[in-house]
């Protein structure tokens, strides 16, 4: 990496002094406020930092922190890779993780969506990585279309390539300005924010399936659609007659771009039709995604599959998630989800049978509305010892009454942790519930 | 309602209002009928598909500005939803959908949108938004219901004509923005309390049960809606 200026020089060693001596007194991991500092000093430090580098930006709602650290695994295979990898995702953040490896050739970014296009222009990054977009916090949050509307602006006329899942109809509308798109299948189980085409606002026709609402209903309940299966007028197969992940627009002509790279079930196809089964640590479905993102990625710093491969399967846990805590026999593996999105995918993850710990928090990280509990189909649940904590455990408790699922409250998780019989248990947390879990049990990454 | 058929509830538009967990309220609605042994039907209905007029109970939810235009224009368009509201459903709208059932409210730019027309209220963009944590008095004309707690998320501003009457009057919140919150006109009952108001307040949804039925709910065990309501409103509410 070349020499930086003099100022630039001074503001990152600050900045990163700062950083060590938060975390010496413990005060957190120093990302944000060395950062901060660094950017106090020289508010163009991070585009001073991110010059004469190879960087990929990560953004989406869910599974950029994961994301960030699989592509970041592959591109070690290249050299020294900075990132950012406790999830400080906002500029102070980025100049922290290139200060803190000023010779890395290479940088991998987790970018909040909002500042996505503030952190594309300021870095000129190569490469920009496009996952999901869905609903999320929203009393603090943006609207999601809104936001893949500021991606397109931000993406337009770049010479930037990006790559983007093409099964979620609102980031391909987000990332089609691109000059530059490869698109990867990689699924979208949460499908409630994209029935509406993001181009004209038509109805979208998803392959196999008629419009689903997300929370359920109660037992007994007859549903239908007012439009009777068929759309009038349109074709009789559910779907449109699209293949599963397809989607369409009824009413314009947009429709998913055709993907070069396909996660099909445990196995990811590549451009030129070669399959890799994937033998992740990582579970689940959303972890094949990411990883199917992760290797479309390394492939354009010039990393062949056979390469980064090998090192997403090392991957084990990432910054705290789908590790597993310990007390008095009780094994306790934690999942995040933050959003209805997010609760989709982790309960794919849970064990069969296996009791599961729910902990809801509502403070200013969580968003402070509960309300999208309403939207995750809790029903998913029966059939297994299910334990309800946090400090809106009540929310929760009624959530569940009403879907009908059996359930204990328990006043602490720790009071759920030692309802347990020794053994397994799964725990599904939102954001200051896990991190309260963390701190509690250890923060071992 | 007819006796011997299942209440119908119609859920308008999830596609394009269903933000903030909205769905929650029609599922407190089939879990209220449910134990009181009255058979349920829910309709959903797609932003493409007529808008049945035949249903007891209409529900319609919250969202971002750009589908609330395309609601409000979709069902100016139907007219579905005017026909089962002159036959004499019952209508519950929240938020985006509480504005689309005015005159007038504001689109993207603040600039004037036509409303659906069905209450006599008009409302704008104001100057900043209201986030968070509301508690109210409810008009004391609609019986004993107690006091309205849920959660608002708006910038909008609610004006209510002559021909609606305030559905509460604010303790903590913000509302329409005149000290009052929501409004109700027959049995049409608008709020900015967004997602499960009804799981909030199950009184407002034995409300609207009474009006779809005709008949006065039993009591059923509302042991977990209890406790939630007295956590929210003691977080609320200055202590006596």
């Amino acid at each position: 990496m070349t020499q930086l200026p003099l100022r630039a020089q001074l503001a990152s060693a600050l900045g990163r002094t700062a950083a060590t001596l938060s975390r010496a007194t413990g005060r957190g991991d120093g990302s944000v406020i060395g950062g901060r500092i660094g950017l106090a000093l020289d508010p163009d430090l991070l585009r001073k930092l991110a010059r004469d580098r190879r960087l990929a930006l990560v953004s989406a709602t869910n599974g950029k922190t994961t994301t960030t650290r699989l592509i970041t695994a592959a591109l070690q295979e290249l050299g020294e890779v900075a990132t950012n990898a406790f999830g400080a995702n906002m500029p102070a953040g980025h100049v922290s993780a290139l200060s803190s490896a000023k010779d890395a050739p290479y940088g991998v970014l987790e970018v909040d969506e909002k500042y996505l296009p503030e952190v594309i222009e300021t870095t000129g990054a190569g490469v920009v990585v496009l996952m999901n977009l869905s609903r999320d916090q929203m009393d603090r949050a943006g609207e999601i279309w809104l936001l893949a509307q500021k991606w397109r602006r931000a993406l337009v006329a770049r010479n930037t390539h990006v790559i983007a899942n093409a099964d979620d109809p609102l980031v391909a509308w987000g990332a089609s300005t691109a000059p530059r798109v490869t698109w990867v299948s990689a699924g979208q189980p949460w499908k409630e924010d994209s029935w509406c085409c993001p181009e004209c606002g038509g109805p979208l026709d998803r392959g196999g399936m008629e419009y689903t609402p997300p929370g359920g209903h109660a037992p007994g309940v007859a549903v239908r659609q007012a439009g009777g299966g068929a759309p009038s007028g349109g074709p009789a197969a559910p779907g449109g007659g699209l293949a599963v992940n397809d989607w369409a627009c009824r009413e314009c002509s947009f429709r998913r771009p055709a993907p070069s790279w396909i996660l099909d079930g445990d196995t990811v196809i590549d451009p030129r039709g070669q399959r890799w089964p994937l033998d992740l640590q990582l579970p689940g479905r959303a972890n094949r995604a990411n990883a199917a993102i992760a290797l479309a990625t390394a492939e354009a710093f010039g990393l062949p599959v056979g390469r980064a491969l090998p090192r997403l399967s090392q991957v084990k846990s990432v910054a705290g998630r789908y590790t597993t805590v310990e007390r008095d026999g009780r094994h306790a593996r934690l999942l995040l989800a933050k959003n209805p999105a997010g609760w989709l995918e982790a309960f794919d993850v849970l064990e069969p049978a296996l009791p599961v710990i729910l902990s809801v928090n509502a403070q200013g990280p969580d968003g402070r509305d509960t309300s999208w509990l309403w939207d995750v189909d809790y029903r998913l649940l029966r059939g297994r010892p299910v334990y309800v904590t946090g400090e809106r455990r009540l929310d929760l408790a009624l959530r569940l009454d009403v879907a009908e699922v059996p359930f204990q409250l328990m006043e602490s998780f720790a009071h759920a942790l030692a309802a347990q019989p020794p053994g397994k248990v799964d725990v599904i947390a939102n954001y200051t519930a896990f991190q309260q879990i963390r701190s509690e049990f250890g923060r071992a990454v | 309602m007819q006796s011997d058929s299942a209440l119908r509830l119609v859920w308008i538009y999830p596609d394009l209002l269903s933000t903030y967990g909205d769905q929650g309220n029609v599922l407190v609605l089939e879990q209220r009928a449910r134990r009181r042994g009255i058979a349920v039907e829910t309709v959903h209905v797609r932003s493409s598909d007529p808008v049945p007029e035949t249903g007891d109970i209409y529900l319609i939810g919250g969202g971002e500005d750009r589908p609330q235009i395309l609601a409000a224009e979709r069902l100016r368009r139907d007219g579905g939803l005017h026909r089962a509201v002159a036959r004499g459903a019952a209508l519950f709208a929240v938020c985006a959908g509480y504005q689309i059932m005015g005159t007038t409210f504001g689109g993207e730019e603040g600039q004037p949108v036509e409303g659906v027309g069905l209450l006599d209220i008009a409302s704008g963009r104001g100057t900043h938004r209201a986030v968070g944590e509301l508690a109210a008095e409810i008009d004391p004309a609609l019986g004993a219901v107690p006091t309205l707690t849920g959660f608002e998320n708006h910038m909008g501003v609610t004006r209510l004509g002559p021909g609606v009457r305030p559905l509460s009057r604010t303790v903590v919140g913000t509302g329409n923005g005149d000290g009052t919150e929501g409004c109700y006109a027959g049995k049409i009952v608008g709020t900015y309390l967004h997602g499960p108001a009804l799981a909030r307040n199950p009184a407002l949804a034995d409300l609207l049960l009474f009006w779809a039925t005709g008949t006065p709910p039993a009591p059923i065990d509302d042991t977990w809606y209890e406790r939630l309501r007295q956590e929210r409103l003691a977080a609320v509410l200055p202590q006596a």
